[in-house]
């Protein structure tokens, strides 16, 4: 059993487990903080950014340094963003049989494995992670594509370029692991390979292991994953939450007593409760829109969105700020708030029961319906005759380098008045706003990571026991911003392995036992004997068939009508085997045994422990020991006739 | 022998009252607990004193299953788990479980309120009886307890429907409930993996029909009813409020805005609005076309179809009305039926099954002067159209189920006995399977002879001996010792058990000696010996050793060099017991002598 880590980030993991002839790909999440180093996509011309200087490197490569531009002291790529895809090179890709995907922020890779590296086989997912999947698919190509970049920069890669570069950029990580965005076609393809599985859905591979979904509790249709044969358990958690939010709670119960947990997706911000965050969130945005100003909060058109606008909702009720409008601007905006609708069975039960009423379950269909809440496929079009300010506008992309969040950066950002609330774990905020700098707009960082945090995690790993636990190396150690929180980190008798991206992890689990099914005529003709109480054994004898990597044993064939046959082929005889002995032998008896068949003429010598035993008349020599017997004998029939004494007088298996 | 009992309480011959009781390795399961339409007294629910005379039926049933929200499938739920007593789980898909309370809520009303009749379960136990029901996702594999486990599978009919799969260790049985394998206007088609299950238990209700393409009813459809309106009649259509309606409601809407015509369809109120916002929010549960295209446009938002209102049934003009419930036996499609029957312009379509004891059932066999209550007669002059639009399998839909199935037994319920006669011949003699139809209250036990599961240590699978590269097509041979304790099977290697049980294994070895003609010399009398071993035994290793032996697989052959006179040289054969078939044969080979 073997692990295999594509990916060095802990909250966007990519693994292949191999396991009993199967070779499973566990998420294959990307990772887009690469696109910080980058240029933000306009859709609309800025000047501001259009008057960006050139890099003015040392030695006047102008080549490069037309691909970089300098903003408020950094860097950027001026070319369309690039993404840090799972490692390539570590194993054959085209090898793994199956891809399981444990939520819709952990296969934003998945076109760059299945179009790219010769795959072949399904992708395993829900229908929420596949259908908002999709979505998140479908709106980064959009927002990329709509903002056409005819070049492709790569000189600044170049090692003795790279070298010469001030931070960030000159640290940036394996930066010949980014790529640029994939197609639509490729996004269509990629998903055509998705088999749907239900929560607790057991799904046999080949025959050898199952899958087995189970809620995680952390977004709508997302899960942890179950690898098991009949003997051995592996489970992978990705991010999981134990807050209640909209999706279905987590199913921990079916991962008791695994044999390896593999740990990832914790939260981001171990600091900041979500409650919390939430809270703050909804007091700055009414803050700033009292004082006449607008809210940008640039977001995924799906997922924490649904709490946030139900949260927003209520609060500016009870504020007095129904009159505000809330905008919410994606190419994937309406089929988001429609899907969410639909799947009711992935929710939580309160929301679950509202389908049974019937209403909608989300509270922003409400909003739609009052008008409060109005969604847009971007800036262009119906948007500018209904924009009204102040206003919130919840928009893509949270990265902040393409989508039309950049353009109410560039519209709002230099009004103290207005504010821009992160409210995205993956992306981290003061990077995000560096080309927009100088900026007078307020930023206000509100991460909410409903992911569990580490009191959650040693509480779930009492309750799971786990005999081994594997987890990305950057668990084990206190967070980078919080150097002292030594209790922010995992702790656990024995120590959890860590992998770090591109590593290759033996698992310390030995298969010992496969299943094999006896037919009822097998089991029927078994005589088993008891040798101690309460243990009996039985010589098993049968034609072992395996298929689909499952073994039945059958009765064996009646050889006879076909040995002719067989002989003729060249197979001389049949390679029964036979059964081993045990036990040994007392001189007396065989003695006996031997009289009885007529053997009376015997000279039995004692030697070391042993004896050794003439047989006169027929020229014949027995030597006996207490575990071995050999007999020595020419006439071919009374070998036969002494072999069946000895073999009755041993125990046979 | 391990075995599987099934005693029908209901839908044994018959359509109606679905209540099939299940046996399957110590477990007690009741398939569906449904009420028969054509009664109002005692029989309309499920006899279940047979399972018990007196008490409550929790410690005998270990779970109960719905398969949809068809009242003939749950009606006689809260009677069973309220007023006889059950605590147990009863499971049910989300979209049963949203719409099933509410009808029987409706059937509740229209039985004590219209009726009058006391004595029948209430508003509170329905709401009782729903928060003893668990909820199951299409295919998830639920363990009822630790050998139990149920899974449920799409089957079409109605919004929710699902078949379902039971299974105890190698056990297993599949209760189709009513299924559709052919996908219609808004759900897909029934759908079954090739679990291979031990007994098939599937309904009949269309057992000797074979459908003509829907395409071709849906015109036939689509003309009667345009050709009553065109001539200013007024069309009936009885539906229930969930299922065939939002189907023949998508065709009519659909054809209405493609001829774009003008008369009125009309809903009957109550469940209809209702109705259409279950299946929106169900919509992944319909077929994949409203799936996919229901951010665009939801096909359950009709422009044409307006709700209904009881004064509308004597406007003057033509009109198409949807009124419940479908089988003309309460309610407003009576109602409406009794005003308009009596005109040779309307016309009545019967789009589903009619049980027997409803005015639906007198049209469709025939009847024109109905009895009445009041012992008044109505006279039916309007037209009396049937048309299958019934969502469940005909015989050749029965057949495919079976072939995707494929079990071992089938065993038919929800039909009518001379139908079921005839499609368990069928079976019988296209799949030669055994095909069982019990009467209600009549058990029927099918053997199992299920494979016995044992724990194999991996050292035996992979011995060599078996031959390193397994070839599926040649079985192989094993070899092994079966040790039983504590209720655990495994199977080692024999030499791994004479170890484990504390004992040495005693070898046994033959030595033989025989004067072969030989060249003379060691080395070309081996020589020679191999190459006449290696041109009669292809298939074995043979081997020649440094110390002057030749090895067949594991038998030892010497020769001793020397001879008595020059022609014969005496050989030296020894083998271990676990040789002996090739050690006895390689001395009889050799006895022959060489050429």
């Amino acid at each position: 059993m073997k692990l295999y880590s594509l990916s060095g980030h802990p909250s966007l993991p990519c693994y292949i487990l191999k396991f009993k002839f199967t070779t499973i790909m566990l998420d294959c999440a990307l990772d887009m903080s690469s696109a910080m180093h980058f240029l933000p996509l306009t859709l609309v011309h800025s000047p501001r950014l259009a008057k960006l200087h050139n890099w003015n490197s040392k030695d006047g490569n102008k080549a490069v340094e037309k691909e970089l531009k300098e903003c408020a002291g950094r860097l950027f790529v001026d070319s369309a963003p690039e993404f840090l895809v799972p490692e390539k090179d570590l194993l054959d890709l085209s090898t793994v049989d199956a891809i399981l995907i444990s939520n819709y922020h952990c296969m934003l890779a998945l076109p760059y494995i299945t179009e790219r590296s010769g795959f072949s086989g399904p992708v395993f997912a829900t229908e929420p992670t596949l259908q908002i999947g999709r979505q998140l698919m479908e709106e980064l190509v959009t927002l990329i594509e709509r903002v056409p970049k005819p070049h492709a920069s790569s000189k600044w890669k170049n090692k003795d370029v790279l070298r010469s570069l001030p931070s960030p950029l000159k640290d940036a990580q394996d930066i010949w692991s980014w790529r640029r965005c994939y197609s639509l076609q490729e996004v269509n393809s990629a998903l055509s390979k998705v088999r749907l599985v239900g929560f607790s859905q057991k799904n046999e591979l080949f025959g050898a292991v199952y899958v087995t979904p189970l809620s995680s509790g952390y977004c709508l249709g997302s899960c942890n994953w179950l690898i098991q044969s009949e003997y051995e358990r592996v489970a992978y958690m990705a991010s999981s939450s134990l807050f209640t939010t909209h999706p279905q709670p987590m199913d921990q119960a079916p991962l008791r007593g695994c044999d390896v947990l593999l740990l990832t997706g914790l939260t981001q911000f171990p600091t900041a409760n979500p409650d919390s965050m939430l809270g703050e969130f909804c007091s700055n945005l009414a803050v700033t829109v009292r004082g006449g100003g607008n809210v940008l909060v640039p977001c995924y058109p799906s997922g924490v969105i649904y709490d946030l606008l139900e949260c927003l909702a209520q609060y500016m009720d009870s504020a007095g700020l129904t009159g505000v409008p809330l905008y919410f601007l994606s190419p994937v905006a309406s089929s988001s708030l429609e899907f969410s609708q639909i799947f009711s069975e992935w929710l939580c039960r309160s929301k679950q029961s509202k389908a049974y009423l019937p209403e909608p379950p989300f509270i922003h269909a409400e909003l739609l319906h009052s008008n409060r809440l109005k969604h847009f496929t971007s800036i262009n079009g119906d948007f500018s005759t209904e924009f009204r300010q102040p206003c919130v506008v919840f928009a893509g992309h949270p990265s902040l380098r393409c989508g039309d969040a950049v353009h109410f950066m560039e519209l709002w950002g230099r009004s103290s008045l207005n504010t821009v609330i992160f409210t995205e774990p993956g992306f981290n905020h003061l990077d995000a706003l560096a080309p927009f700098q100088p900026l007078a707009m307020k930023a206000v960082h509100c991460p909410i990571d409903t992911g569990l945090n580490f009191p959650q995690v040693s509480k779930l790993l009492k309750d799971i026991q786990p005999v081994h636990v594997i987890c990305p190396e950057q668990y084990t150690a206190p967070p980078a911003a919080h150097p002292h929180r030594s209790d922010l980190q995992l702790e656990r008798q024995p120590p959890p392995s860590t992998m770090h991206r591109a590593e290759a992890l033996t698992l310390p689990v030995r298969r010992r036992y496969e299943r094999v099914e006896l037919s009822p005529e097998v089991a029927e003709s078994l005589i088993p004997m008891e040798v101690k109480p309460g243990i009996s054994v039985a010589t098993v004898m049968a034609s072992l068939s395996t298929r689909d990597n499952k073994h039945v044993l059958q009765p064996l064939p009646k050889t006879p009508a076909s040995s002719a046959k067989k002989r003729k082929r060249g197979e001389v005889l049949s390679r029964m085997p036979q059964p081993l002995l045990w036990g040994s032998v007392s001189v007396d008896r065989l003695l006996q045994s031997l009289e009885k068949q007529g053997v009376k003429d015997v000279k039995v010598e004692s030697v070391g422990d042993g004896h050794i035993l003439h047989l006169q008349a027929e020229d014949s020599i027995i030597q006996l020991s207490d575990d071995s017997t050999h007999i020595i004998c020419t006439d071919e029939g009374l070998r036969a006739r002494l072999r069946d004494v000895l073999v009755h007088l041993l125990n046979r298996l | 022998m391990p075995e599987i009992k099934v005693t029908p309480l209901g839908a044994g011959q018959d359509v109606g009252r679905s209540c099939i009781l299940v046996s399957i390795g110590g477990r007690n399961i009741m398939l569906d607990c449904g009420m028969h339409m054509g009664y109002n007294d005692d029989r309309r629910f499920p006899d279940f004193s047979y399972i018990t005379q007196n008490g409550r039926l929790t410690e005998f049933l270990d779970c109960v299953i719905i398969s949809h929200f068809h009242l003939d499938h749950c009606g006689a739920l809260p009677y069973m788990s309220e007023m006889v007593g059950f605590d147990g789980p009863i499971y049910m898909t989300h979209p049963t479980k949203a719409i099933c309370p509410i009808l029987l809520e409706d059937y509740r009303k229209i039985t004590v309120d219209r009726k009058g009749e006391t004595n029948f379960f209430t508003s509170q136990m329905i709401k009782d009886c729903m928060k003893k029901v668990v909820t199951v996702h299409l295919h998830q594999t639920l363990q009822v307890d630790d050998e139990l486990e149920i899974k449920a599978y799409y089957a079409g009919h109605v919004l929710g429907a699902a078949m379902f799969q039971i299974r105890v260790g190698s056990e297993s049985v599949v209760y189709t409930g009513d299924y559709n394998m052919t996908p219609d206007r808004h759900l897909g088609a029934a759908w079954i993996d090739k679990c291979r299950p031990d007994l098939l238990i599937t309904e009949s209700t269309y057992a000797t029909t074979i459908r003509d393409s829907k395409r071709c009813r849906e015109r036939d459809f689509l003309k009667k009813v345009h050709d009553s309106v065109e001539k200013g009649g007024k069309v009936l259509i009885p539906v229930f409020a969930l299922g065939r309606a939002q189907e023949l409601c998508i065709l009519l809407e659909t054809f209405w805005e493609r001829m774009n015509l003008k008369a009125p369809i009309y809903f009957s109120t109550g469940l209809t609005e209702k109705a259409n916002h279950y299946y929106k929010l169900f919509i992944t549960w319909t077929n994949q076309k409203i799936r996919k295209t229901f951010v665009q446009r939801n096909m359950f938002e009709f422009k044409h179809i307006k709700p209904f209102d009881r004064s509308y049934t004597d406007n003057p003009g033509p009109m198409v009305v949807f009124a419940t419930p479908g089988m003309l036996h309460a309610g407003q499609s009576l109602q409406i039926f009794k005003r308009w029957a009596g005109n040779d312009k309307n016309m009545v379509i019967m789009p589903g099954y009619c049980v027997q004891g409803t005015f639906g059932h007198k049209l469709l066999s025939g009847q024109r002067k109905l009895e009445m209550e009041g012992r008044q007669t109505l006279e039916v002059k309007m037209q009396v159209e049937y048309m299958s639009f019934s969502a469940h399998a005909d015989a050749k839909g029965i057949m495919q189920l079976i072939r995707q199935a494929e079990p071992r037994n089938v065993l038919l319920v929800h039909g009518e006995a001379k139908k079921m006669v005839f499609l368990k011949n069928k079976i019988e003699q296209e799949f030669g399977l055994t095909c069982r139809m019990p009467a209600n209250g009549e058990t029927v036990t099918i053997a199992t002879c299920p494979n016995i599961p044992a724990d194999a240590s991996i050292s035996l699978l992979k011995n060599e001996s078996l031959g390193s590269l397994p070839n599926p097509k040649k079985p192989r041979v094993l070899h092994a010792t079966l040790i039983m304790k504590d209720n655990t099977l495994r199977l080692v290697p024999p030499s791994q058990a004479i170890k484990e049980l504390g004992h040495t294994e005693h070898q046994l070895r033959f030595t033989a000696s025989l004067q072969l003609r030989l060249p003379p010399g060691e080395a070309d009398a081996l020589t020679h010996l191999c190459t006449h071993l290696r041109s009669v035994l292809k298939d074995y290793s043979i081997q020649r050793l440094q110390d002057g032996s030749v090895m067949v697989e594991s038998v030892l052959i010497k020769a001793s060099g020397t001879a008595d006179d020059q022609a014969t040289q005496e050989v030296l054969v020894s083998w271990s017991y676990q040789d002996e078939d090739l050690g006895s044969y390689l001395m009889s080979l050799l006895k022959k002598g060489l050429p």
